[in-house]
């Protein structure tokens, strides 16, 4: 799975949440929870949401590193590769 | 039609979940209705048999409606036959009828005369064609107002309600969410509550900071659907705090203060594009954590997905608002009448506090009580948020 990938289950993950916004328009940069007006359950559903879909562990601690669309591919990225090797 | 709320006066049926024949047990989903908050799931409080649906598909009907005939389990031993109120004018000759709502009794209507016909016409003649007609259509006869003789309901009388139910019916949107009709009942409940309710309000700073390395302790070996929330502490401590100070968990209703032994949480709950509706957790002081966490979940996604339950949206004892991690640091909120008391959390901020002697970074929060003064006082007010905060020292008891 390459970024771009995961990008899109991101993308579809975030929709499913909040599926008024346009995710087209966000900042990758930008804090999703304020971009996106996502609360701390939202971010709770967004992360049990990828956590299934994609086995990857995700402990509470490093939920900053999830808090916007590039730091989440990012980090699943690393995690999805460090478990293949 | 049961009332969701002490501003709403009518609901339309949009979808049945049960037809005639099927057995229900009480908390069975029965019906969809949509309202001012949205398309709201009915529970039904009785057990027994479907024997007829009263109100048909995209029907527009006033508060109080029967919406469909159960036969009781009681009844089915009896062989009696059940019947919803109001009694059908004339009955036929029929066996006793024993009255079962399908949800408690609207509140007493609010002063303005309904424009529906006057009290005592359900007694008035109906002719037979009128009757007919109103049958086949699941029309309500007390809705209809009769201009035969002497009152009597004809046939034309019952068309033309008829014909407005139609009307209404093309009106209708799609099941869901509605944040006009949402922000119309929100300034019709909060202006009522700053008319009628006196309240009084206080704060107090609260370092939660027990409750956030519990959490993260209890977080680091969970799956993430397993994980609980600041939030979920939030309910639970002021769910316990209420059933220890009962004068702000209940209803002020006709006068007077109705204590309540349940303890329902009204959790406020944001929806995206302005909109806020707060349906209760039931039994919130009761419920284990784990559960409470769960059921708080499934709330707030079925509240987003346009999908609270009747009973959610009618009985809260007490309303809990916060704002989360976001906003700012005190929030005081308008109570939702007819409750007495809503408790409100602000931002979380780490600032300096003195424990032991020392000052060191802790994580702070403001809460807030505003509570009604008709029936608690300030004094009492300051030991129900005092409580609150001491429960959340010891997250561990929670």
């Amino acid at each position: 799975m390459n970024d771009l990938d995961i990008r899109k289950v991101i993308k579809e993950e975030l929709n499913n949440i909040a599926p008024e916004i346009d995710l087209a328009g966000i900042d990758p940069a930008a804090d999703l929870r304020e971009s996106l007006d996502i609360d701390s359950m939202d971010f709770l559903n967004f992360i049990t949401a990828i956590h299934h879909r994609l086995g990857v562990e995700i402990p509470e601690l490093d939920y900053p590193k999830l808090v916007t669309l590039d730091g989440a591919v990012a980090y699943i990225a690393a995690k999805l590769g460090s478990r293949k090797t | 039609m049961p009332s969701l709320g002490a501003d709403m006066e009518a609901g339309t049926l949009v979808e049945w979940l049960v037809k005639p024949g099927d057995r229900v047990k009480r908390g069975d989903i029965v019906a969809v209705v949509e309202t001012q908050k949205g398309a709201i799931e009915i529970e039904i409080f009785e057990a027994g048999k479907i024997e007829q649906i009263l109100v048909g598909l995209n029907s527009k009907v006033p508060v109080g409606t029967p919406l469909a005939r159960i036969q009781t389990e009681l009844e089915a031993t009896l062989g009696t036959v059940a019947v919803a109120p109001p009694p059908p004018a004339a009955p036929p000759a029929a066996p006793p009828l024993m009255a079962v709502p399908v949800a408690p009794p609207p509140p007493p209507p609010p002063s303005p005369p309904q424009p529906v016909a006057p009290a005592g016409v359900a007694r008035a003649r109906v002719s037979p064609a009128a009757r007919r007609l109103a049958e086949a259509h699941a029309i309500d006869l007390s809705t209809v107002t009769g201009s035969g003789p002497a009152g009597a309901i004809i046939h034309a009388d019952v068309e033309r309600r008829l014909g407005g139910a139609v009307a209404q019916a093309e009106k209708k949107r799609a099941p869901g969410l509605d944040l006009d009709a949402m922000r119309t009942a929100i300034a019709a409940a909060m202006a009522r509550s700053k008319r009628e309710i006196p309240h009084y309000y206080l704060e107090h700073q609260v370092d939660v900071t027990p409750c956030e390395q519990w959490l993260t302790q209890k977080n680091a070996t969970r799956p993430p659907d397993q994980r609980l929330l600041l939030g979920a502490l939030m309910i639970r401590s002021v769910a316990l705090a209420a059933r220890r100070f009962p004068a702000f968990n209940g209803f002020y209703r006709d006068g007077k203060f109705e204590p309540s032994r349940a303890v329902h949480v009204g959790v406020a709950i944001a929806i995206r594009g302005s909109g806020l509706t707060a349906p209760a957790l039931h039994d919130a002081d009761q419920i284990p954590l784990d559960e409470l966490m769960t059921r708080m979940r499934d709330l707030v996604q079925r509240t987003r997905a346009g999908r609270i339950r009747g009973s959610e949206l009618s009985d809260p004892t007490i309303t809990v608002t916060s704002l989360g991690e976001r906003g700012v640091d005190t929030l005081y909120g308008i109570i939702y009448p007819p409750q007495v008391a809503i408790a409100g959390f602000g931002k979380i901020a780490t600032r300096p506090w003195v424990i032991d002697g020392a000052i060191g970074p802790r994580s702070v929060v403001s809460i807030t009580l505003s509570a009604d003064h008709r029936v608690s006082d300030g004094h009492a007010g300051a030991l129900f948020l005092a409580e609150i905060g001491r429960l959340l020292q010891e997250p561990d008891k929670l």
